[in-house]
């Protein structure tokens, strides 16, 4: 089970989408996992033939555990199949139950049937068929014991699927962000940029573009950040146990909220050598998949950097909050026309507000201002994207 | 096309990009994004299912002109030869 963000404690596979004995390439769909980001395709991380399926449709599964066995091509298969002891026992959970909160208390298993908890047989045979704790009832029953009525109270007030969904992903949000503010020493720039030049070459390159082909502007905002990290690794990487470790790939995260509430923010790979076109595609089809559900494991793992950009919503300004274990956000407000001065004379120009927060255990606000200032300067020069 | 169906395809592509709209509820004056929850991008899809349903190219110098739903009425009517829409 692969660990899809800092804020991920254990997924629940919804199906195989491989049979033993299929030969699998690296970056195969194998799985969909459920996770408090919705439904996640599963990639395989390395080439070979599909040995044996350890998981189970519905088995809930901490991040580490095994899920099947993959051997090499020419590898004798594994006669007989063991199971690795760390991978847990089946459960009877639910598929499409949502994922225990990521840093939050300690909640009992779902069917944690203590032998200690008095209930009716059919009590219990009811919260376990639903997946309830009958731990964490009360019981109305003689001597408190719980009887089949408590159980179906209990499953009438539980959230809705949607609702609990939702509280899942707020509760793994929170904990990423509690970790964050708790971990990292976050420093905070802005710098207004001049958006015009930009633009004008957008407005220019869309009308030689049939309408599905056409730019949007946070195109080349992501496009410049992207390629000016390559000239500040520091800002493009992971904070691990032992300190920084820079990424040479520019794996985007791009912020993306969800018409339900939440978001994610996964990432698009090697951004800083796509062609406008070829990210404006990436973009569309990561937005869609995020809202409609169809990520992969590793846009979900491994951006480097994320951008965010509330621009839409007529905010000025982004005051980010950093992303564990990534140590920078860089996020864009609003475009808006503003008397500017270019060449010694007022003139309108439409221009927008970027920020970044990054950590200072990581780089110091000198370097964090050349980096945003590269990135105006690189606006300015569309042509260079 | 009849007016109608135009209005009919306008909300249906729509529907396509803000799923949770309720077509009934739409007003026809007041800005499409201060009714629903959509971005440029939500928005770019909306003119590209409009392209796949109608085959009418909007350049977009002329997105502004369908920010809500008398507006688009209007501007596609025209583009399609049907009668004023309203």
């Amino acid at each position: 089970m692969p660990a899809l963000g800092a804020d991920m404690e254990a997924g629940t596979l919804v199906e195989w989408l491989k049979q033993p004995g299929d030969r699998v390439q690296r970056g195969d769909i194998i799985a969909v996992v459920e996770t408090q980001k919705g439904a996640i395709e599963i990639e395989v991380f390395r080439d070979g033939v599909l040995d044996k399926l350890v998981a189970v449709p519905g088995q809930k599964l901490p991040v580490g555990a095994v899920m099947a066995i993959i051997r090499s091509a020419g590898e004798a298969p594994a006669v007989p199949p063991i199971a690795p002891a760390h991978a847990p026992p089946p459960q009877a959970v639910k598929p499409l139950r949502p994922a225990a909160p990521a840093g939050a208390p300690p909640v009992p298993a779902p069917v944690a049937t203590s032998g200690h908890v008095r209930a009716s047989p059919a009590a219990r045979r009811q919260a376990a068929a639903l997946g309830i704790d009958l731990a964490a009832l009360p019981g109305s029953a003689a001597g408190g014991a719980i009887s089949l009525a408590d159980v179906e109270r209990a499953a009438a007030q539980r959230p809705a699927p949607a609702l609990a969904a939702a509280q899942g992903m707020r509760q793994a949000i929170g904990a990423a962000m509690a970790r964050s503010k708790r971990e990292i020493p976050h420093y905070y720039l802005s710098t207004t940029i001049d958006l015009e030049p930009a633009l004008r070459w957008l407005e220019a390159e869309n009308m030689k573009r049939p309408v599905t082909d056409r730019l949007l502007h946070s195109v080349l905002l992501l496009k410049a950040t992207a390629v000016e990290l390559r000239s500040y690794p520091e800002f493009n990487g992971y904070w691990t146990e032992d300190g920084f470790r820079p990424v040479d790939a520019v794996h985007l995260g791009v912020a993306v909220s969800l018409r339900q509430g939440g978001l994610v923010a996964p990432a698009i790979h090697d951004a800083d050598r796509l062609a406008l076109g070829d990210l404006m595609a990436m973009l569309r089809d990561l937005v869609r998949r995020a809202r409609a559900g169809g990520l992969r494991s590793s846009e979900l793992s491994d951006p480097t950097i994320t951008v965010t950009n509330l621009g839409e919503q007529g905010v000025e300004t982004v005051f980010p909050v950093i992303y564990p274990p990534q140590v920078a956000i860089v996020g864009f407000g609003a475009v808006s026309a503003r008397p500017w001065i270019v060449d010694g004379a007022v003139t309108p120009r439409r221009v927008l507000v970027a920020s970044l927060a990054a950590d200072h255990r990581v780089s110091d606000g000198h370097r964090g201002a050349r980096f945003l200032a590269a990135i105006a300067r690189l606006l300015l020069e569309p042509d260079r994207l | 096309m009849t007016n109608a169906e135009l209005k009919d395809a306008i909300l249906t592509a729509l529907g396509s990009v803000a799923p949770e709209m309720v077509a009934a509820e739409i007003d026809p004056k007041l800005a499409f994004r201060d009714q629903i929850d959509i971005d440029s991008m939500d928005f770019l899809n909306f003119i590209i299912a409009l392209h796949q349903s109608l085959g009418l190219d909007v350049p977009e110098s002329d997105y502004p002109r369908l920010s809500n739903l008398d507006g688009a009425m209007d501007y596609l009517a025209k583009k399609l030869g049907l009668k004023s829409a309203n």
